[in-house]
């Protein structure tokens, strides 16, 4: 009632108004039921399923696919102004003035994301047959990637706070269980509570943030909230603004929620690509972009993600350049690259449909990469340790091949895929919406010299695996101590050809979606229409230097790992090496702040409990029960005393009654 | 109301009476047949429970239904008064769901672990457990009675007997059947509950004199509305409230349930912490809050001080435990510490959320009792540091306590979180800087549910351990109904948030305070409004 005549209200929606889900957009929620229901039947059917569970994953993602395939063609033939539909499911709690239903909002946005989660998802299902043939809990495995992508859409189609939320944590325990998958082994297990604490550090934001809505505007669903933010007081809005940025920041492994991260590369590598690389962890953005809106009326909250994601950015591409880990490597750019995203969000309207832009892009290439780590490790005895790499190219072509399309896609060299994305955000981190001030120096330079450092680390690692000469031992020679013998070979086909896939994106998709500005226009209904804002330099001198830094890191990392031996005991390093090699000491600083303090309050609470409390409580009660005989026969455990005391009780009860009544 | 034809909760008080009284009066022939009649006759009590239910009028819950009245003592004004609304009847469905999956749970178990090692063969053990299993569910069959009758009392007397009535079964199920500590534990429990129950008698006595008297003058109805001075009113208050937080229990009387929790056997604790406990919190929203409003409002403030206090206390004890049970125990006190926090935020939103979360933390604390009494029997101790690596040895047993730990742990898709959720998003409209300390339970929570989970279940398999065996089809028919609970009202809570909703208003009309979550739709018009005048 309220909401309806607020709608109709001029406000200052960002985006177009939802309109009711019609005609073939009614069977959305078979987007979170298919795989759902894929993960509920290989959790419940047990080792019957054993032999064909694997299948049944990919099929569950497979549909899920194809349903978002037509709900694409379906929203892409509807005019703009309808493409931004609300699917009304049940109402879900109604508690007073607290009334919520779950529903399904599906506009380009979600849709987006849906087709980048289902097909890449899809392709990781299909990678991780062969990946995880050996494994005796294939099954679970597959079961947890369904429960996962259906947490995932759940979390994009929401068309409220609080149902985002369910998805939200939804895929926090995927991502628990899958990084635990291993957890036989104890820093498997450690790395996986690690990032669901992180987490829910987080989630306390998302939390926060729904009180200070459902305060203020009586409502938690989009539609409401969006077209009431416009006429919120500014305070207000922040607050909002700054609490989902937290939730961001330990989704999305940004300043200073991001040390779990790292550790989550404990999880099988097709996990790392699906969750920890191409979706789960830029939900974060996406939570940032679908509440444009909110941070429209919240200028300060908007600049404090931009800081965030230029702080992020630049401390993953540090950590980046001094990590031998393949996969940490990785997971350091993935952390440097959602800066960039989460910088772009902060740039507010005219960088939203970048940050998406970046961030599909980044899907593609960085799953690519990511398999293509796990295909390294398939044919290496699961060995991560670059410094142990080296001359790959020779054994695994196909691997090598398509890892290379990721790596100039994340390079950011024309016409690979990150060029056309990151190259935008770049440019526009130079072009602050009031173009005034320190704001575009610094967020464009730190772009820029990000874009320089990415290229060192990437192409460091480039180098380390698949050039320079072999620093691993073969069949045909003893092996060092500790060491395997190694007979690198390429993967199978059910692995290689999700590889290519992703390889052929790489290469194309940004182009593709950067014709006519085709990704931005699409984004409109949702993140709406800006006005081209010009950068404090210009463009080609920006796109000029970008390319520029990048060949020079490029060239550094290739004159120092493919033109120059590689030790394989890591040289000391300098000063910043060592704490890049450490994460810059993120962990040593959270133990030292939280883990120390926080085991002391515990362990002085435990025995405070005891000695005080209990000691006070036991008193008082002593002295409240009756006097110390009574109490001395209730100890030697003889209830009839207990119950005459009762009788007694009621004895006096009667004796009161009887003296004040009669 | 009363055009009531059946009895039906006196016959749910009387038929789990009638069971223990058939187990003590069998025949040493036919003590065999012990547990299937326990179990029989509290799935009779389950069907007629459900049978109850669906003669209650849920689109009218706010208002006592089934009720039965009849004079008891008619000089002092005491009435056999019973009648549930919404709540209360969520709360007696809660207690005949969870009587009979705790006996099936108790089945084999020896409940007397202080003896078990020291008896002699197996066979010799079989007989005495098969002796000693027919009291304990006899037990808890008396103890079942006794909590429904408790949650449908309707007379202020009849309620603080039967809620003192309520100890006898527990310490005898702690005292005789609990570990090697069984007896102090047992005696700290009814010491704590006793000078609760004492200062109540004071209360309920005052109240009495303070109230209309005549043959009907404990009734809480004729109670309502009692004229009394500001200072009496606050001191009975306080007298019921004192003795409702240690039920429930809060900081800083809280510290029986730990001890006792430790010792009691893991059906006993379901019931305790699961149903019994709730009478804490039942009280407090359906006798301090009706009964005292003046009295409430004024303690409101310092009692979601309190509230606040349990929620991080209890946490953060949790996750300093040594004890798989005192664990548990711990965290419940966070629990309880929403579900008061809830009460006395004084919002619908919050209120419902309170109601509906007793319910949501028996099916979850319930659960996670059981499965933990399951690792326990398995393991012979409830050590934490004794057990490692078991998710690869028994990965059902795993499963079931990770879903009940991330119930615990309000996961969104599992009931704890509805309620959870509405608790902290009422309790904002009211009080903010409460809302967001508690919140910080959320984090808490996930600390000693994932450690716990962590250190039992994951890492290398303990050698000693690579034999055990995983649920069998009893235990696991034992928790399934729990878990399908959890996960079913997770994501559609409506059949119970429709009881709760009438109750809730109900109560916040009693206190007569200014719902603050209602009025935020009006605000919000407001301040539009303005803006727009202002242009």
């Amino acid at each position: 009632m309220l909401t309806s005549a607020l709608v109709s209200l001029p406000t200052a929606t960002v985006g177009e108004a939802a309109i009711p889900a019609t005609g073939v957009f009614t069977v959305a929620w078979l987007l979170v039921a298919l795989p759902l229901l894929g993960a509920a039947v290989l959790l419940l059917g047990g080792r019957r399923t054993d032999r064909w569970g694997h299948w049944l994953g990919v099929l569950a993602s497979g549909s899920a696919f194809l349903v978002g395939a037509v709900l694409m063609v379906a929203t892409l033939s509807a005019p703009a102004a309808e493409r931004v539909q609300d699917l009304h499911l049940f109402d879900w709690i109604t508690a007073g003035s607290f009334e919520l239903a779950a529903g399904l909002r599906i506009d380009p946005l979600s849709l987006s994301f849906v087709m980048l989660v289902t097909f890449v998802g899809t392709l990781i299902h299909v990678y991780s047959v062969s990946y995880m043939e050996h494994d005796a809990s294939r099954r679970r495995f597959f079961a947890y990637l369904n429960l996962f992508v259906a947490a995932m859409l759940l979390l994009v189609l929401a068309d409220s706070y609080v149902l985002l939320f369910v998805g939200w944590e939804g895929v926090g325990l995927a991502s628990y269980l899958l990084i635990g998958f291993w957890n036989h082994s104890m820093p498997n297990a450690v790395a996986a509570k690690k990032a669901f604490v992180a987490n829910r550090v987080g989630d306390l934001g998302l939390l926060v943030a729904i009180m200070i809505l459902f305060g203020a505007f009586g409502a938690t669903d989009f539609e409401t909230v969006f077209s009431l933010a416009g006429g919120a007081n500014e305070g207000l809005l922040t607050a909002a603004g700054l609490m989902l940025l937290l939730a961001a920041c330990g989704k999305s492994a940004q300043f200073p929620l991001q040390a779990w991260l790292g550790d989550a590369m404990a999880g099988p590598t097709p996990v790392s690509a699906l969750i920890h690389a191409a979706t789960m962890v830029t939900a974060g953005v996406y939570l940032v972009v679908r509440s444009a809106p909110v941070y429209a009326g919240a200028p300060n909250a908007l600049l404090v993600v931009a800081i965030i994601g230029a702080i992020t950015l630049l401390f993953g591409a540090i950590v980046g350049c001094a990590k031998d880990d393949i996969k940490k490597t990785l997971a350091a750019s993935t952390m440097s690259q959602i800066g960039y995203m989460m910088l772009a969000a902060g740039l507010g309207p005219i960088g939203y449909a970048f940050a998406i832009f970046h961030l599909v892009t980044h899907g593609f290439f960085k799953a690519g990469m990511f398999l293509g780590a796990g295909s390294v490790m398939h044919g290496m005895h699961d060995e991560v340790d670059m410094r142990r790499f080296g001359e790959l190219r020779k054994y695994m072509k196909i691997t090598w091949i398509t890892f290379a399309a990721g790596w100039l896609a994340i390079l950011g060299l024309p016409p690979f895929s990150g060029f056309w994305s990151k190259d935008k955000i770049i440019e526009t981190a130079f072009a602050t919406a009031d173009g005034q001030g320190w704001q575009p120096w610094v967020f464009g330079t730190v772009a820029l010299v990000g874009a320089g450092i990415t290229a060192f680390y990437m192409s460091r690692l480039y180098f380390m695996t698949f050039h320079g000469t072999r620093r691993w031992t073969g069949t045909e020679g003893a092996p060092a101590a500790g060491q395997h013998a190694q007979n690198p070979h390429e993967s199978p086909a059910l692995m290689i050809w999700p590889m290519i896939i992703l390889a052929v994106g790489s290469i194309a998709l940004g182009g593709l979606l950067a014709i006519g500005d085709g990704f931005v226009h699409w984004l409109e209904p949702v993140v709406g229409h800006t006005e081209h804002h010009d950068p404090v330099l210009p463009i080609p001198v920006i796109m000029g230097a970008t390319i520029l830094l990048v060949l020079a890191g490029g060239f550094l990392a290739w004159r120092q790992y493919a033109a120059s031996p590689v030790a394989v005991v890591p040289p000391r390093g300098s000063v910043l090496t060592r704490a890049a090699r450490r994460d810059l000491y993120q962990d040593e600083v959270n133990e030292g702040l939280l883990m120390r303090p926080g085991q002391y309050l515990t362990r002085s609470l435990v025995y405070g409990d005891r000695q005080v409390v209990d000691g006070a409580a036991t008193g008082l009660a002593r002295l409240v029960a009756s006097s110390g005989e009574v109490l001395r026969k209730l100890q030697n455990g003889y209830v009839r005393s207990y119950a005459s005391t009762m009788v007694a009780g009621i004895v006096v009860l009667v004796a009161v009654v009887l003296a004040f009544r009669i | 109301m009363q055009d009531q034809t059946f009895p039906w909760l006196t016959t749910l008080i009387v038929v789990p009476l009638i069971g223990a009284a058939v187990l003590w009066a069998l025949p040493s022939a036919a003590r065999r047949h012990a547990r299937p009649i326990a179990v029989g006759f509290s799935l009779v009590a389950l069907l007629v429970g459900v049978l109850a239910a669906l003669s209650f009028d849920s689109a009218d819950a706010g208002t006592h239904q089934l009720v039965e009245q009849a004079s008891w003592i008619p000089a002092f004004g005491v009435s056999y008064a019973v009648g549930v609304d919404g709540v209360g009847l969520l709360l007696v469905l809660l207690s005949v769901v969870l009587v009979p999956l705790v006996l099936l749970a108790a089945w084999r178990e020896h409940p007397d672990r202080a003896a078990a090692g020291t008896e002699g063969t197996a066979s010799a053990r079989e007989v005495v457990a098969g002796g000693r299993i027919r009291h304990y569910m006899a037990l808890v069959l008396v103890l079942e009675a006794l909590m429904v009758a408790v949650f449908a009392a309707r007379d202020v007397f009849l309620f603080y007997v039967l809620f003192e009535a309520m100890l006898i079964p527990v310490y005898f199920m702690v005292g005789a059947f609990g570990g090697l500590q069984r007896r102090y534990a047992a005696v700290k429990f009814l010491l704590f509950s006793l000078a609760g129950g004492l200062v109540m008698l004071a209360g309920v006595i005052a109240l009495y004199l303070q109230g209309p008297g005549g043959p009907e003058g404990f009734l809480v109805d004729n109670l309502v509305g009692t004229e009394m001075s500001v200072t009496t009113e606050r001191l009975i208050f306080l007298a019921f409230f004192l003795a409702f937080a240690i039920k429930a229990p809060m900081w800083p009387v809280h510290t029986w349930l730990p001890d006792t929790a430790e010792q009691a056997p893991a059906g006993t604790s379901v019931l305790l912490v699961g149903v019994l406990d709730k009478v804490g919190t039942f009280g407090m929203l359906t006798l301090c809050l009706p009964l005292f409003p003046e009295a409430s409002r004024w303690a409101a403030p310092v009692i979601i001080v309190l509230a606040v206090v349990s929620i991080l206390y209890g946490a953060l004890l949790a996750i300093g435990q040594s004890d798989l049970m005192r664990l548990i125990a711990y965290t419940s006190v966070s629990h309880f510490g929403f579900i008061v926090l809830g009460i006395f935020a004084f919002t619908s939103v919050s209120v419902q959320g309170a109601s509906l979360y007793m319910v949501n933390h028996g099916l979850s604390t319930g659960a996670l009792f059981l499965i933990a009494g399951f690792l326990v029997a398995r393991r012979g101790s409830q050590r934490i540091e004794d057990f490692g690596g078991l998710q690869k040895v028994v990965p059902v047993l795993a499963g079931t306590f990770l879903v009940a730990g991330l119930s615990a742990l309000s996961l969104p898709g599992l009931s704890t979180f509805v309620s959870e959720f509405l608790v902290i998003v009422g309790t904002y409209g009211a009080n903010r800087p409460a809302a967001i300390v508690a919140t910080l339970g959320v984090v808490l929570a996930a600390i000693y549910v994932l450690w716990t989970y962590q250190k039992v279940f994951t890492g290398p398999v303990r050698p000693e351990l690579a034999a055990t065996p995983d649920l069998s089809v009893r235990e696991k028919v034992a928790v399934a109904p729990l878990l399908g609970l959890m996960l079913v009202l997770g994501f559609y809570p409506a059949p119970a948030l429709d009881l709760v909703r009438e109750p809730a208003s109900q109560t916040l009309e009693d206190v007569g305070v200014q719902d603050a979550t209602a009025s935020y739709a009006d605000e919000t018009s407001t301040s539009t409004t303005d803006d727009g005048s202002d242009q």
